[in-house]
């Protein structure tokens, strides 16, 4: 958003000199605005309505009350919640310095880089879960006593898949790399480091205490998506048969609709909530720069 | 007197195909301002990072004090820089920024705040302690950043063209202040720039670099007077090029013979480089030279002259005579009696 503005702005003041342009710009913009609107906002009336009217009791916000105590639901929630957490963490101690090894040292090799971080964007995910079972479906049984073998049992515990942060790891890397590559690309990093070596600053000092800080906004800005991804991501947890929030819901709808599009609802709450507090932590940046 | 004696012995360094320092050698005395000088791309900025240790140098070595740095961290050179593009961490504020050198060596924080203010106090902006860096102009986030440099009160001051961002005359302000600065602390300083001027006006001496190699090192006054090439004289200061014609080790141009200095070509058409200053200018209503056009400077007066052979030169004046020396004033041209330099003739190139 914060990209398109610089473009419409002048658009609009071009446009002032003739008369009466201004006014029909005006009714444009609110009839887009409008349709736009009705687009986003009618599902979202119409599950919402779902949730409260039941025939004969009238509304209530039963639904909301129910999905507290439904079987599985703070479970599944957790389970999400943490997956997203590890698939973070993992996702950006892997990209960012990479990320900033290439910029500093090999530069001819970004496009590669961006080429790689990109690719998982048109694998679909049917055929990455495909390939991801017969993995792990692979073992012969005299591999049955090897660490190995160990290892691809511990990354199935249902209790904490590991399997499914590497493979969100994976999905997440597009969305890391653009916000990541904006942010890196809006300070001047060369300097920024050579600077703080200058000063004696070690790689880690420098990484926590002048990359880190300055890239703030990128950083919420790709931890933001990566949990977005996470919580939404149904495919993959659902073929792999891991209790993941997506799949719960999946799940509940059969026997308690009315619960499940709650739930869907309760959701879309949290995730709005995180995307206010990461848009005001970027603008609080913005405002400080 | 506290700083030390920098030497590059032998540099090279290629990128690719193109060789940035073939060869480089060259030492700074201690507490000297040794400025290194040339086109972009002769590698003046290729040495001073392969001293801070941001490049690695394919062959040669350097030497604080004796002790050889070559692979020495960057972050271990005990090297203050002052960078080209404004450096100041954008997340830290002005004090901040001029004790994170401190903060990394983990000085207590009341130490660390004393040295940043008595810091700011040097460089001239003792009350700007909590701005950020984007609430400053460019002046003054280069007079922090070289604060920030000295902090750790380095052996060595390394500033990477550090006035080439700013306005005219904040940059001839900061460079006093950045030559008074080092003066007062003694401290050892190579100063890159492509501005011959702003090289010869505060440096000791000046290195003139060319394709990676050394052309000329010497004070300003030697190197404006007895410039050792002709790419030197060409490079620092204005040069006219005047044909003339070489019998011996005499040359003839203008109608008066002049000794060459240097190297003699074997071609006997060359071309004469002369200062503008050495142009000799009479007001003579029989002179053979024309004045085509006068800018008048104040003390002296810069005018475009055209010669016999219809050619032109340009020529300085104390001010005050520009009044005799109108455009469209026949004069007569004659050049100061001392020895020329000469490069072979090239057509069609005369002054500059």
């Amino acid at each position: 958003m914060a990209a398109l503005s610089p473009q419409t702005l002048p658009a609009a003041t071009k446009a002032t000199p003739a008369p009466g342009r201004p006014h029909r710009i005006r009714v444009w913009r609110g009839a887009i605005l409008l349709v736009a609107a009705v687009y986003f906002l009618v599902p979202l009336i119409a599950s919402f309505a779902f949730t409260v009217k039941t025939p004969g009791k009238g509304v209530t916000l039963d639904a909301y009350g129910q999905i507290f105590s439904a079987e599985g639901f703070g479970r599944a929630l957790l389970l999400s919640l943490g997956l997203g957490v590890a698939t973070i963490a993992v996702v950006l101690l892997l990209t960012l310095p990479a990320m900033l090894a290439v910029r500093l040292s090999v530069p001819r090799l970004r496009p590669i880089l961006e080429v790689v971080c990109t690719l998982p964007l048109v694998v679909p995910p049917i055929t990455f879960v495909a390939g991801i079972s017969k993995v792990l479906q692979w073992g012969p049984d005299y591999l049955a006593s090897t660490p190995f073998y160990q290892t691809i049992i511990s990354i199935q515990n249902p209790d904490f898949p590991v399997v499914l942060v590497l493979t969100y790891v994976v999905l997440a890397l597009p969305f890391v790399y653009r916000a990541l590559d904006a942010g890196l690309s809006a300070i001047d990093a060369r300097t920024l480091v050579e600077a703080a070596r200058n000063l004696g600053a070690s790689w880690p000092h420098l990484l926590l205490r002048v990359i880190v800080p300055n890239l703030r906004a990128a950083l919420a800005n790709a931890s933001f998506l990566t949990l977005a991804l996470v919580l939404g991501e149904f495919t993959i947890a659902r073929l792999l048969s891991f209790q993941t929030f997506p799949v719960w819901i999946y799940t509940i709808s059969g026997s308690q609709a009315q619960v499940s599009v709650a739930v869907s609802v309760f959701s879309l709450l949290i995730t709005w909530l995180l995307l206010l507090a990461l848009s005001s932590a970027g603008a609080r940046q913005r405002s400080g720069k | 007197m506290n700083g030390a004696r920098v030497e590059f012995r032998g540099l090279r360094r290629r990128f690719g195909n193109t060789v940035a320092l073939d060869g480089l050698d060259l030492t700074a005395e201690p507490g000297e301002l040794l400025a290194l000088l040339g086109p972009s791309g002769c590698g003046k900025t290729t040495a001073l990072r392969c001293l801070a240790g941001f490049e690695h140098p394919d062959e040669g070595e350097i030497l604080v004090d004796g002790s050889d740095i070559t692979r020495v961290p960057a972050n271990r050179r005990d090297a203050g820089m002052v960078f080209q593009s404004y450096s100041l961490f954008p997340n830290l504020n002005v004090k901040d920024n001029v004790a994170f050198g401190l903060r990394v060596r983990k000085a207590p924080t009341a130490r660390r705040h004393a040295r940043a203010q008595e810091l700011l106090e040097l460089v001239g902006l003792p009350s700007i302690g909590e701005r950020y860096p984007h609430q400053l102009s460019g002046g003054q986030q280069q007079r922090v950043a070289l604060a920030r440099a000295l902090a750790l009160e380095p052996r060595v001051l390394l500033l990477d063209e550090p006035l080439s961002a700013l306005d005219a005359k904040v940059r001839v302000n900061l460079r006093e202040e950045i030559r008074r600065l080092q003066l007062s602390l003694g401290i050892t300083t190579i100063f890159v720039t492509h501005d011959q001027e702003e090289a010869l006006s505060v440096a000791d001496r000046v290195a003139v670099l060319r394709a990676g190699r050394l052309e000329q090192v010497a004070d300003p006054a030697t190197l404006y007077d007895r410039p050792a090439t002709p790419f030197v004289a060409e490079f620092v200061g204005t040069m006219n090029h005047l044909p003339g014609r070489v019998s011996g080790d005499k040359v003839t141009v203008l109608g008066q013979e002049l000794p060459v200095e240097g190297p003699v070509p074997d071609s006997a058409d060359v071309n004469v480089l002369i200062r503008p200053e050495a142009v000799l200018l009479t007001p003579d209503e029989d002179g053979d030279g024309k004045v085509l056009v006068s800018s008048f400077r104040g003390s002296t007066a810069r005018l475009r002259v055209q010669l016999p052979d219809g050619s032109e030169a340009l020529a300085d004046v104390p001010g005050h005579h520009s009044v005799r020396l109108a455009p469209g004033t026949a004069v007569r041209v004659a050049l100061v009696e001392r020895p020329v330099l000469v490069s072979v003739a090239s057509s069609g190139e005369h002054g500059r």
